[in-house]
Protein backbone atom coordinates (compact mmCIF):
# COMPACT_ATOMS: atom_id res chain seq x y z
CA UNK A 1 0.00 0.00 0.00
CA UNK A 2 2.26 2.60 1.22
CA UNK A 3 5.13 1.47 -0.93
CA UNK A 4 7.18 3.75 -2.98
CA UNK A 5 6.68 3.95 -6.90
CA UNK A 6 9.08 6.98 -8.60
CA UNK A 7 9.48 8.81 -5.18
CA UNK A 8 5.66 9.60 -4.53
CA UNK A 9 3.91 7.65 -1.84
CA UNK A 10 0.52 6.58 -3.12
CA UNK A 11 -1.07 7.05 0.03
CA UNK A 12 -1.02 10.68 -1.03
CA UNK A 13 -2.09 11.46 -4.53
CA UNK A 14 0.21 14.06 -5.59
CA UNK A 15 -2.52 16.69 -6.92
CA UNK A 16 -3.68 16.36 -3.14
CA UNK A 17 -0.26 17.22 -1.70
CA UNK A 18 -0.25 20.62 -3.87
CA UNK A 19 -3.31 21.44 -2.92
CA UNK A 20 -2.38 21.13 0.92
CA UNK A 21 0.62 23.55 0.12
CA UNK A 22 -1.35 25.65 -1.76
CA UNK A 23 -3.91 26.14 0.93
CA UNK A 24 -1.36 26.17 3.79
CA UNK A 25 0.99 28.64 1.71
CA UNK A 26 -2.52 30.97 1.68
CA UNK A 27 -1.42 31.87 5.93
CA UNK A 28 2.02 33.47 4.98
CA UNK A 29 -0.17 35.51 1.81
CA UNK A 30 -2.35 36.80 4.27
CA UNK A 31 0.49 37.64 7.14
CA UNK A 32 2.06 39.17 4.76
CA UNK A 33 -0.95 41.67 3.49
CA UNK A 34 -1.44 42.08 7.55
CA UNK A 35 2.39 43.07 8.04
CA UNK A 36 2.42 45.55 5.42
CA UNK A 37 -0.73 47.19 6.20
CA UNK A 38 0.63 47.80 10.01
CA UNK A 39 4.03 48.91 8.58
CA UNK A 40 1.79 51.61 6.58
CA UNK A 41 -0.12 52.75 9.21
CA UNK A 42 3.08 53.76 10.95
CA UNK A 43 4.94 55.20 7.93
CA UNK A 44 2.06 57.01 6.39
CA UNK A 45 0.94 58.69 9.34
CA UNK A 46 4.48 60.52 9.70
CA UNK A 47 5.00 61.24 6.37
CA UNK A 48 1.11 63.20 6.19
CA UNK A 49 2.27 64.59 9.15
CA UNK A 50 5.86 65.58 7.61
CA UNK A 51 5.01 66.72 4.42
CA UNK A 52 1.67 68.78 5.99
CA UNK A 53 4.82 70.54 8.68
CA UNK A 54 7.16 70.64 5.51
CA UNK A 55 4.13 72.64 3.09
CA UNK A 56 3.23 75.57 6.15
CA UNK A 57 6.87 75.55 7.64
CA UNK A 58 9.04 75.87 4.51
CA UNK A 59 8.33 79.29 2.89
CA UNK A 60 9.31 80.60 6.61
CA UNK A 61 12.67 78.71 6.31
CA UNK A 62 15.46 80.89 5.51
CA UNK A 63 18.78 82.25 6.94
CA UNK A 64 16.69 84.86 8.96
CA UNK A 65 15.14 82.22 10.58
CA UNK A 66 17.73 80.56 11.77
CA UNK A 67 19.97 84.05 12.94
CA UNK A 68 16.77 85.83 14.65
CA UNK A 69 15.33 86.14 18.09
CA UNK A 70 11.73 85.55 18.89
CA UNK A 71 9.54 88.99 18.02
CA UNK A 72 6.31 89.89 18.76
CA UNK A 73 5.79 90.06 14.99
CA UNK A 74 5.52 86.96 13.59
CA UNK A 75 7.54 87.42 9.96
CA UNK A 76 10.67 88.58 12.30
CA UNK A 77 10.82 86.10 14.65
CA UNK A 78 13.20 83.24 14.50
CA UNK A 79 14.22 80.39 16.48
CA UNK A 80 17.93 81.42 17.53
CA UNK A 81 17.52 81.05 21.00
CA UNK A 82 15.62 78.49 20.72
CA UNK A 83 18.31 75.91 18.46
CA UNK A 84 21.57 77.31 20.37
CA UNK A 85 19.67 76.47 23.68
CA UNK A 86 18.47 72.87 22.51
CA UNK A 87 22.13 72.09 21.16
CA UNK A 88 23.37 73.16 24.69
CA UNK A 89 20.94 71.65 26.74
CA UNK A 90 21.81 68.47 24.83
CA UNK A 91 25.28 68.94 25.71
CA UNK A 92 24.83 69.17 29.00
CA UNK A 93 22.52 66.09 28.60
CA UNK A 94 25.22 63.65 26.95
CA UNK A 95 28.07 64.92 29.38
CA UNK A 96 25.74 63.83 32.49
CA UNK A 97 23.89 60.98 31.05
CA UNK A 98 26.67 59.12 28.89
CA UNK A 99 29.07 58.34 31.64
CA UNK A 100 26.87 57.36 34.30
CA UNK A 101 24.83 55.21 32.14
CA UNK A 102 27.38 53.21 30.92
CA UNK A 103 29.03 52.84 34.36
CA UNK A 104 25.80 51.63 35.94
CA UNK A 105 25.30 49.49 32.76
CA UNK A 106 28.81 47.98 33.16
CA UNK A 107 28.92 47.89 36.90
CA UNK A 108 25.36 45.61 36.78
CA UNK A 109 26.62 43.31 34.05
CA UNK A 110 29.94 42.71 34.82
CA UNK A 111 30.63 43.43 38.49
CA UNK A 112 27.36 43.59 40.61
CA UNK A 113 27.04 40.12 42.38
CA UNK A 114 23.51 38.43 40.91
CA UNK A 115 21.32 38.75 43.63
CA UNK A 116 17.68 40.18 44.97
CA UNK A 117 19.91 43.42 45.73
CA UNK A 118 20.55 43.48 41.86
CA UNK A 119 17.36 41.92 40.69
CA UNK A 120 15.47 44.99 42.43
CA UNK A 121 17.70 47.20 41.35
CA UNK A 122 16.90 46.64 37.86
CA UNK A 123 13.78 46.27 38.65
CA UNK A 124 14.05 49.68 39.49
CA UNK A 125 15.84 50.86 36.29
CA UNK A 126 13.20 49.54 33.80
CA UNK A 127 10.46 51.17 35.93
CA UNK A 128 12.31 54.61 35.85
CA UNK A 129 12.06 54.46 32.08
CA UNK A 130 8.34 54.22 32.07
CA UNK A 131 7.70 57.41 34.35
CA UNK A 132 6.16 60.14 32.66
CA UNK A 133 8.53 63.16 31.79
CA UNK A 134 6.73 65.72 34.21
CA UNK A 135 7.51 63.97 37.30
CA UNK A 136 11.03 64.21 36.61
CA UNK A 137 10.27 67.60 36.05
CA UNK A 138 8.87 68.35 39.33
CA UNK A 139 11.72 65.94 41.11
CA UNK A 140 14.34 68.30 38.88
CA UNK A 141 12.35 71.88 40.26
CA UNK A 142 12.65 71.03 43.47
CA UNK A 143 16.27 69.16 43.53
CA UNK A 144 18.34 71.05 41.13
CA UNK A 145 16.63 74.63 40.65
CA UNK A 146 15.84 75.24 44.61
CA UNK A 147 18.02 72.67 46.89
CA UNK A 148 21.05 72.88 44.45
CA UNK A 149 20.55 76.42 43.82
CA UNK A 150 21.18 75.84 39.96
CA UNK A 151 18.16 77.96 39.10
CA UNK A 152 15.97 78.15 35.88
CA UNK A 153 19.16 77.41 34.05
CA UNK A 154 20.91 75.29 31.15
CA UNK A 155 22.51 73.45 33.48
CA UNK A 156 19.24 72.31 35.53
CA UNK A 157 17.25 71.65 32.19
CA UNK A 158 20.45 69.44 30.80
CA UNK A 159 20.70 67.23 34.34
CA UNK A 160 16.51 66.77 34.12
CA UNK A 161 17.01 64.76 31.00
CA UNK A 162 19.68 63.18 31.66
CA UNK A 163 17.54 61.25 34.60
CA UNK A 164 15.07 61.01 32.03
CA UNK A 165 17.32 58.93 29.45
CA UNK A 166 19.77 57.58 31.91
CA UNK A 167 17.51 54.08 31.86
CA UNK A 168 17.23 54.05 28.27
CA UNK A 169 21.24 54.56 28.24
CA UNK A 170 21.83 52.23 31.17
CA UNK A 171 19.45 49.16 29.47
CA UNK A 172 20.94 49.83 26.06
CA UNK A 173 24.53 49.30 27.54
CA UNK A 174 23.48 46.38 29.05
CA UNK A 175 21.72 44.81 26.32
CA UNK A 176 24.73 45.64 24.10
CA UNK A 177 26.71 44.13 26.46
CA UNK A 178 24.76 40.76 27.04
CA UNK A 179 25.06 40.49 23.64
CA UNK A 180 28.80 39.96 23.81
CA UNK A 181 29.62 35.66 23.84
CA UNK A 182 30.80 34.62 27.21
CA UNK A 183 33.62 32.40 25.35
CA UNK A 184 35.26 36.20 24.27
CA UNK A 185 35.02 37.04 27.97
CA UNK A 186 36.39 33.87 29.53
CA UNK A 187 39.31 34.03 26.61
CA UNK A 188 40.02 37.85 27.79
CA UNK A 189 40.34 35.95 32.04
CA UNK A 190 42.41 33.25 30.51
CA UNK A 191 44.81 35.65 29.54
CA UNK A 192 45.34 36.55 33.26
CA UNK A 193 43.19 40.16 32.46
CA UNK A 194 41.43 41.43 35.53
CA UNK A 195 37.45 42.20 35.30
CA UNK A 196 38.43 46.28 34.62
CA UNK A 197 41.01 45.18 32.11
CA UNK A 198 38.48 42.87 29.98
CA UNK A 199 35.78 45.62 30.77
CA UNK A 200 38.18 48.38 29.12
CA UNK A 201 39.83 46.20 26.58
CA UNK A 202 37.06 43.60 25.40
CA UNK A 203 33.49 44.55 26.89
CA UNK A 204 33.31 48.72 26.49
CA UNK A 205 34.88 48.50 22.65
CA UNK A 206 32.69 45.40 21.58
CA UNK A 207 29.26 46.85 22.94
CA UNK A 208 30.45 50.23 22.04
CA UNK A 209 28.02 49.76 18.85
CA UNK A 210 24.71 49.46 20.61
CA UNK A 211 25.62 51.68 23.70
CA UNK A 212 26.27 54.32 20.85
CA UNK A 213 22.50 53.59 19.47
CA UNK A 214 21.12 53.60 22.77
CA UNK A 215 22.31 57.10 23.78
CA UNK A 216 21.31 58.43 20.51
CA UNK A 217 17.72 57.10 20.67
CA UNK A 218 17.57 58.16 24.24
CA UNK A 219 18.89 62.06 22.92
CA UNK A 220 16.66 61.87 20.20
CA UNK A 221 13.50 61.12 22.74
CA UNK A 222 15.24 64.11 24.94
CA UNK A 223 15.09 67.08 22.52
CA UNK A 224 12.00 66.94 21.52
CA UNK A 225 10.95 67.03 25.53
CA UNK A 226 8.87 69.93 26.77
CA UNK A 227 7.08 69.10 30.17
CA UNK A 228 10.11 68.71 32.31
CA UNK A 229 11.99 71.74 30.52
CA UNK A 230 8.55 73.43 31.47
CA UNK A 231 8.04 72.75 34.66
CA UNK A 232 11.89 73.43 36.11
CA UNK A 233 10.38 77.27 33.97
CA UNK A 234 12.33 77.68 30.96
CA UNK A 235 11.51 81.19 29.53
CA UNK A 236 9.05 81.11 26.17
CA UNK A 237 10.22 84.50 25.18
CA UNK A 238 14.20 84.62 25.45
CA UNK A 239 15.75 87.52 23.11
CA UNK A 240 19.38 86.99 23.79
CA UNK A 241 21.84 84.20 23.79
CA UNK A 242 24.12 82.38 27.08
CA UNK A 243 26.71 84.57 27.41
CA UNK A 244 30.39 83.06 25.30
CA UNK A 245 32.96 82.25 27.73
CA UNK A 246 35.77 84.99 27.86
CA UNK A 247 33.64 87.37 25.76
CA UNK A 248 31.64 91.02 26.77
CA UNK A 249 32.61 93.22 30.36
CA UNK A 250 33.55 91.70 32.07
CA UNK A 251 34.29 89.01 30.26
CA UNK A 252 31.96 85.76 31.10
CA UNK A 253 33.69 82.81 33.16
CA UNK A 254 34.16 79.50 30.89
CA UNK A 255 31.10 77.56 32.74
CA UNK A 256 28.73 80.91 32.84
CA UNK A 257 26.52 79.50 30.12
CA UNK A 258 25.69 76.61 32.07
CA UNK A 259 23.69 78.91 34.90
CA UNK A 260 21.66 81.12 31.78
CA UNK A 261 18.17 81.42 30.99
CA UNK A 262 17.30 79.50 28.23
CA UNK A 263 14.69 78.25 25.81
CA UNK A 264 14.34 75.02 23.40
CA UNK A 265 12.92 74.20 20.18
CA UNK A 266 10.00 72.36 21.70
CA UNK A 267 8.77 75.21 23.94
CA UNK A 268 9.24 77.49 21.05
CA UNK A 269 7.07 76.10 19.10
CA UNK A 270 4.50 75.30 21.65
CA UNK A 271 4.64 79.03 22.56
CA UNK A 272 4.04 79.78 18.69
CA UNK A 273 0.87 77.56 18.73
CA UNK A 274 -0.75 78.67 21.42
CA UNK A 275 -0.53 82.04 19.21
CA UNK A 276 -4.58 83.35 17.69
CA UNK A 277 -2.37 84.23 14.81
CA UNK A 278 -1.80 82.06 11.52
CA UNK A 279 1.64 83.63 10.78
CA UNK A 280 3.12 82.12 14.70
CA UNK A 281 1.14 78.60 13.05
CA UNK A 282 3.68 78.84 10.66
CA UNK A 283 6.55 79.73 12.47
CA UNK A 284 5.74 76.62 14.49
CA UNK A 285 5.65 74.48 11.70
CA UNK A 286 8.80 75.70 10.27
CA UNK A 287 10.27 74.86 14.02
CA UNK A 288 8.78 71.96 13.83
CA UNK A 289 10.85 70.79 10.73
CA UNK A 290 13.68 72.14 11.88
CA UNK A 291 13.59 69.64 15.63
CA UNK A 292 12.34 66.95 13.37
CA UNK A 293 15.49 67.21 11.27
CA UNK A 294 17.66 67.39 13.98
CA UNK A 295 16.07 64.18 15.67
CA UNK A 296 16.17 62.27 11.55
CA UNK A 297 19.77 63.70 11.54
CA UNK A 298 20.65 62.28 15.04
CA UNK A 299 19.16 58.92 14.13
CA UNK A 300 21.11 58.76 11.01
CA UNK A 301 24.01 59.51 12.68
CA UNK A 302 23.19 56.30 14.70
CA UNK A 303 22.84 53.70 12.34
CA UNK A 304 26.10 55.24 10.28
CA UNK A 305 27.92 54.89 13.29
CA UNK A 306 26.74 51.19 14.29
CA UNK A 307 27.01 49.95 10.94
CA UNK A 308 30.90 51.60 10.86
CA UNK A 309 31.78 50.04 14.38
CA UNK A 310 30.04 46.96 13.69
CA UNK A 311 32.44 45.99 10.45
CA UNK A 312 35.40 45.34 12.58
CA UNK A 313 33.12 42.97 15.38
CA UNK A 314 32.29 39.39 14.30
CA UNK A 315 32.38 36.44 16.86
CA UNK B 1 78.26 -3.79 36.19
CA UNK B 2 76.21 -6.20 34.75
CA UNK B 3 74.99 -5.10 31.34
CA UNK B 4 72.03 -7.51 31.13
CA UNK B 5 70.16 -4.97 34.04
CA UNK B 6 67.10 -3.20 32.50
CA UNK B 7 67.03 0.23 32.81
CA UNK B 8 65.36 2.02 35.38
CA UNK B 9 62.25 4.37 33.77
CA UNK B 10 63.03 7.70 34.23
CA UNK B 11 60.48 9.48 36.48
CA UNK B 12 59.34 12.34 35.20
CA UNK B 13 59.10 15.58 36.89
CA UNK B 14 56.18 16.74 38.67
CA UNK B 15 54.70 19.81 37.37
CA UNK B 16 51.11 19.43 39.30
CA UNK B 17 49.22 17.05 41.26
CA UNK B 18 45.51 17.32 42.29
CA UNK B 19 44.60 15.96 45.85
CA UNK B 20 41.58 14.80 46.51
CA UNK B 21 40.21 17.63 45.23
CA UNK B 22 35.89 17.92 45.14
CA UNK B 23 34.07 19.83 43.07
CA UNK B 24 30.59 21.75 43.22
CA UNK B 25 28.42 23.39 41.03
CA UNK B 26 25.56 24.65 43.69
CA UNK B 27 24.87 21.53 44.99
CA UNK B 28 25.48 19.36 42.47
CA UNK B 29 29.23 17.55 43.24
CA UNK B 30 30.81 17.43 39.69
CA UNK B 31 34.59 15.94 40.91
CA UNK B 32 34.80 13.76 43.66
CA UNK B 33 37.59 13.11 45.29
CA UNK B 34 39.94 12.98 42.27
CA UNK B 35 43.55 12.54 42.62
CA UNK B 36 45.79 12.80 39.89
CA UNK B 37 49.18 13.81 38.89
CA UNK B 38 50.66 16.28 36.08
CA UNK B 39 53.94 15.20 34.93
CA UNK B 40 56.32 18.16 33.51
CA UNK B 41 57.15 18.57 30.17
CA UNK B 42 54.36 15.68 29.07
CA UNK B 43 51.15 15.70 27.28
CA UNK B 44 47.94 14.60 29.78
CA UNK B 45 44.84 13.31 28.22
CA UNK B 46 41.77 13.59 30.25
CA UNK B 47 38.81 11.72 28.32
CA UNK B 48 35.37 10.03 29.50
CA UNK B 49 31.95 10.43 28.53
CA UNK B 50 29.77 13.84 28.45
CA UNK B 51 29.83 14.93 31.65
CA UNK B 52 31.98 13.12 33.23
CA UNK B 53 33.69 16.40 35.12
CA UNK B 54 36.75 16.15 32.49
CA UNK B 55 36.27 19.60 31.30
CA UNK B 56 35.32 20.71 35.21
CA UNK B 57 38.80 19.40 36.23
CA UNK B 58 40.70 20.93 33.32
CA UNK B 59 38.79 24.17 34.46
CA UNK B 60 39.43 23.96 38.16
CA UNK B 61 43.77 24.46 36.82
CA UNK B 62 42.79 27.86 35.72
CA UNK B 63 40.13 29.09 38.37
CA UNK B 64 37.60 29.46 35.12
CA UNK B 65 34.76 28.56 38.08
CA UNK B 66 35.93 31.96 39.76
CA UNK B 67 33.73 33.47 37.47
CA UNK B 68 30.58 31.88 37.94
CA UNK B 69 28.58 32.26 41.46
CA UNK B 70 28.19 28.99 43.31
CA UNK B 71 31.28 27.35 42.24
CA UNK B 72 32.91 25.69 45.20
CA UNK B 73 36.06 23.65 45.41
CA UNK B 74 36.68 21.44 48.03
CA UNK B 75 39.15 18.85 49.88
CA UNK B 76 43.09 18.72 48.90
CA UNK B 77 43.50 21.21 45.90
CA UNK B 78 45.92 21.67 42.89
CA UNK B 79 49.45 22.07 43.66
CA UNK B 80 51.79 23.65 41.12
CA UNK B 81 55.77 22.40 41.35
CA UNK B 82 58.31 23.50 41.92
CA UNK B 83 56.60 26.27 44.29
CA UNK B 84 54.28 24.38 46.13
CA UNK B 85 51.27 26.90 45.31
CA UNK B 86 47.83 25.41 45.70
CA UNK B 87 46.16 27.09 43.25
CA UNK B 88 43.14 26.89 44.73
CA UNK B 89 44.17 28.17 48.10
CA UNK B 90 41.89 31.22 49.25
CA UNK B 91 44.55 33.19 49.52
CA UNK B 92 45.88 32.86 45.57
CA UNK B 93 44.37 35.40 43.20
CA UNK B 94 42.54 33.76 40.29
CA UNK B 95 44.33 35.93 38.36
CA UNK B 96 47.97 35.36 39.26
CA UNK B 97 47.28 31.47 38.75
CA UNK B 98 45.97 32.02 34.72
CA UNK B 99 49.19 34.24 34.36
CA UNK B 100 50.97 31.40 34.59
CA UNK B 101 48.21 28.84 33.20
CA UNK B 102 46.97 29.35 30.11
CA UNK B 103 44.11 28.23 28.42
CA UNK B 104 42.59 27.19 24.75
CA UNK B 105 38.88 26.76 24.30
CA UNK B 106 36.83 24.35 22.44
CA UNK B 107 35.41 26.90 20.10
CA UNK B 108 38.11 28.79 18.77
CA UNK B 109 37.45 32.15 20.34
CA UNK B 110 39.98 34.99 18.89
CA UNK B 111 39.04 38.61 20.01
CA UNK B 112 37.73 41.27 17.51
CA UNK B 113 40.78 42.78 17.09
CA UNK B 114 43.44 42.04 14.87
CA UNK B 115 46.08 39.12 14.06
CA UNK B 116 48.66 40.81 16.45
CA UNK B 117 46.35 42.17 18.94
CA UNK B 118 44.86 39.10 20.00
CA UNK B 119 48.18 37.57 20.59
CA UNK B 120 49.43 40.78 22.04
CA UNK B 121 47.03 40.96 24.56
CA UNK B 122 48.29 38.20 26.77
CA UNK B 123 51.44 40.40 26.94
CA UNK B 124 49.92 43.75 27.34
CA UNK B 125 47.55 42.57 30.43
CA UNK B 126 51.48 41.45 31.99
CA UNK B 127 51.95 44.95 31.43
CA UNK B 128 54.39 44.93 28.21
CA UNK B 129 54.52 47.92 26.57
CA UNK B 130 57.45 48.39 24.98
CA UNK B 131 56.72 48.17 20.71
CA UNK B 132 59.64 45.93 19.44
CA UNK B 133 59.95 43.39 22.33
CA UNK B 134 55.77 43.36 21.70
CA UNK B 135 57.10 42.52 18.18
CA UNK B 136 59.35 39.90 19.17
CA UNK B 137 57.41 38.31 20.98
CA UNK B 138 54.01 37.96 19.06
CA UNK B 139 56.58 36.73 16.07
CA UNK B 140 58.35 34.03 18.34
CA UNK B 141 54.36 33.18 19.40
CA UNK B 142 52.94 33.16 16.19
CA UNK B 143 56.24 30.90 15.00
CA UNK B 144 55.56 28.46 18.28
CA UNK B 145 51.90 28.09 16.53
CA UNK B 146 52.82 27.51 13.32
CA UNK B 147 51.03 30.21 11.93
CA UNK B 148 53.33 32.82 11.16
CA UNK B 149 54.12 31.89 7.67
CA UNK B 150 50.21 32.00 7.05
CA UNK B 151 49.87 35.20 8.28
CA UNK B 152 53.48 37.52 8.88
CA UNK B 153 52.30 39.60 5.85
CA UNK B 154 48.42 40.72 7.54
CA UNK B 155 49.15 41.02 11.08
CA UNK B 156 47.10 43.84 11.09
CA UNK B 157 43.73 41.97 9.48
CA UNK B 158 40.91 40.63 11.76
CA UNK B 159 41.72 37.46 13.56
CA UNK B 160 37.77 36.55 12.54
CA UNK B 161 38.85 36.55 8.69
CA UNK B 162 40.92 33.57 9.22
CA UNK B 163 39.60 29.87 8.68
CA UNK B 164 38.65 27.86 11.85
CA UNK B 165 41.75 26.00 12.03
CA UNK B 166 43.95 29.04 11.51
CA UNK B 167 42.12 30.90 14.49
CA UNK B 168 42.64 28.07 17.02
CA UNK B 169 46.32 28.67 16.05
CA UNK B 170 45.90 31.78 16.65
CA UNK B 171 43.77 31.10 20.21
CA UNK B 172 47.01 28.81 20.96
CA UNK B 173 49.86 31.85 19.71
CA UNK B 174 47.72 34.06 22.35
CA UNK B 175 48.29 30.68 25.17
CA UNK B 176 51.81 30.44 24.14
CA UNK B 177 52.80 33.86 24.01
CA UNK B 178 53.01 34.61 27.82
CA UNK B 179 55.51 31.55 28.55
CA UNK B 180 53.11 29.65 30.60
CA UNK B 181 53.99 26.93 33.05
CA UNK B 182 51.00 24.82 31.48
CA UNK B 183 48.85 25.06 28.63
CA UNK B 184 45.23 23.70 29.21
CA UNK B 185 43.21 22.64 26.07
CA UNK B 186 39.19 21.84 26.01
CA UNK B 187 38.68 19.92 23.33
CA UNK B 188 40.53 22.01 20.98
CA UNK B 189 39.65 20.44 17.34
CA UNK B 190 36.34 19.34 18.29
CA UNK B 191 34.78 22.57 16.13
CA UNK B 192 37.35 21.83 13.63
CA UNK B 193 37.79 19.99 10.43
CA UNK B 194 40.05 16.56 10.17
CA UNK B 195 43.13 18.43 8.35
CA UNK B 196 43.02 21.23 10.76
CA UNK B 197 42.91 18.77 13.81
CA UNK B 198 45.64 16.98 11.77
CA UNK B 199 47.59 20.30 12.23
CA UNK B 200 46.57 21.33 15.85
CA UNK B 201 47.52 17.68 16.66
CA UNK B 202 50.93 18.04 15.48
CA UNK B 203 51.48 21.06 17.13
CA UNK B 204 50.64 19.95 20.52
CA UNK B 205 53.21 17.05 19.96
CA UNK B 206 55.62 19.62 18.77
CA UNK B 207 54.84 21.75 21.77
CA UNK B 208 54.82 19.31 24.77
CA UNK B 209 58.72 19.36 24.10
CA UNK B 210 58.86 22.75 25.75
CA UNK B 211 55.47 22.97 27.77
CA UNK B 212 53.59 20.97 29.55
CA UNK B 213 49.99 20.01 28.35
CA UNK B 214 46.86 19.06 30.11
CA UNK B 215 44.14 18.36 27.15
CA UNK B 216 40.82 17.26 27.50
CA UNK B 217 39.59 14.96 24.58
CA UNK B 218 36.47 13.22 23.71
CA UNK B 219 38.04 11.65 20.87
CA UNK B 220 40.04 8.17 22.19
CA UNK B 221 42.43 8.03 18.76
CA UNK B 222 43.56 11.96 19.53
CA UNK B 223 44.44 10.96 23.26
CA UNK B 224 45.92 7.53 21.81
CA UNK B 225 47.93 9.45 19.35
CA UNK B 226 48.93 13.16 21.31
CA UNK B 227 49.29 12.16 24.88
CA UNK B 228 51.92 10.57 27.12
CA UNK B 229 49.53 9.78 30.17
CA UNK B 230 45.67 9.68 29.94
CA UNK B 231 43.13 9.84 32.78
CA UNK B 232 40.11 8.27 32.58
CA UNK B 233 37.15 9.86 34.59
CA UNK B 234 33.41 9.01 34.69
CA UNK B 235 30.90 10.30 37.22
CA UNK B 236 32.85 13.04 38.27
CA UNK B 237 35.71 10.06 39.62
CA UNK B 238 39.09 9.23 38.30
CA UNK B 239 39.00 5.82 37.27
CA UNK B 240 41.98 5.27 35.88
CA UNK B 241 45.29 6.99 35.47
CA UNK B 242 48.40 5.55 33.46
CA UNK B 243 51.06 5.82 30.86
CA UNK B 244 48.90 6.22 27.48
CA UNK B 245 50.05 3.19 25.78
CA UNK B 246 49.49 1.09 28.76
CA UNK B 247 45.99 2.38 29.70
CA UNK B 248 44.64 1.29 26.03
CA UNK B 249 46.62 -1.88 25.19
CA UNK B 250 46.07 -3.12 29.07
CA UNK B 251 43.85 -1.02 31.24
CA UNK B 252 43.56 -1.88 34.72
CA UNK B 253 40.29 -1.56 35.43
CA UNK B 254 36.93 -3.29 33.70
CA UNK B 255 34.92 0.33 33.23
CA UNK B 256 37.98 1.48 31.17
CA UNK B 257 38.40 -1.32 29.49
CA UNK B 258 34.44 -0.99 28.25
CA UNK B 259 34.94 2.84 27.94
CA UNK B 260 38.33 2.31 25.56
CA UNK B 261 36.76 -0.87 23.48
CA UNK B 262 33.72 1.17 22.78
CA UNK B 263 31.25 -1.19 24.64
CA UNK B 264 30.17 1.73 26.63
CA UNK B 265 29.92 6.15 26.39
Amino acid sequence: MNELKSGVSESMELGTLRRIIVRAKRWDLFFVVLGILSLMIGVLTFAVLFADMASKGLPRLNWEFFTSFPSRRAANAGILSAWVGTILVMLVTAVAAIPLGVAAGVYLEEYAPKNWITDVIEINVSNLAGVPSIVYGLLALGLFVYQFGFGQSILSAGLTLALLILPVVIVATREAIRSIPQSVREGSYACGATTWQTVRDHILPYSSPGILTGIIIGMARAIGETAPIITIGALTFIAFLPPQPYVGDPPAGLFDWLFAPFTVMPIQMFNWTSRPEAAFAENAAAAGFVLVFMTLLMNGLAIYLRYRLRKNIKW
Amino acid sequence: MDANVTPVPVTPTLKADVRDLDFYYGSFHALKKVTMPVYERKATALIGPSGCGKSTLLRCFNRMHDLYPGNRYEGGGIVLHPDNTNLLAHGVDPIEVRMRISMVFQKPNPFPKSIFENVAYSLRVRGLRNKSELDDRVEAALKGAALWKEVSGRLSELGANLSGGQQQRLCIARALASDPELILFDEPTSALDPIATASIEELITELKEKVTILIVTHNMQQAARISDYTAYMYLGEMIEFGITDQLFIKPQKKQTEDYITGRFG
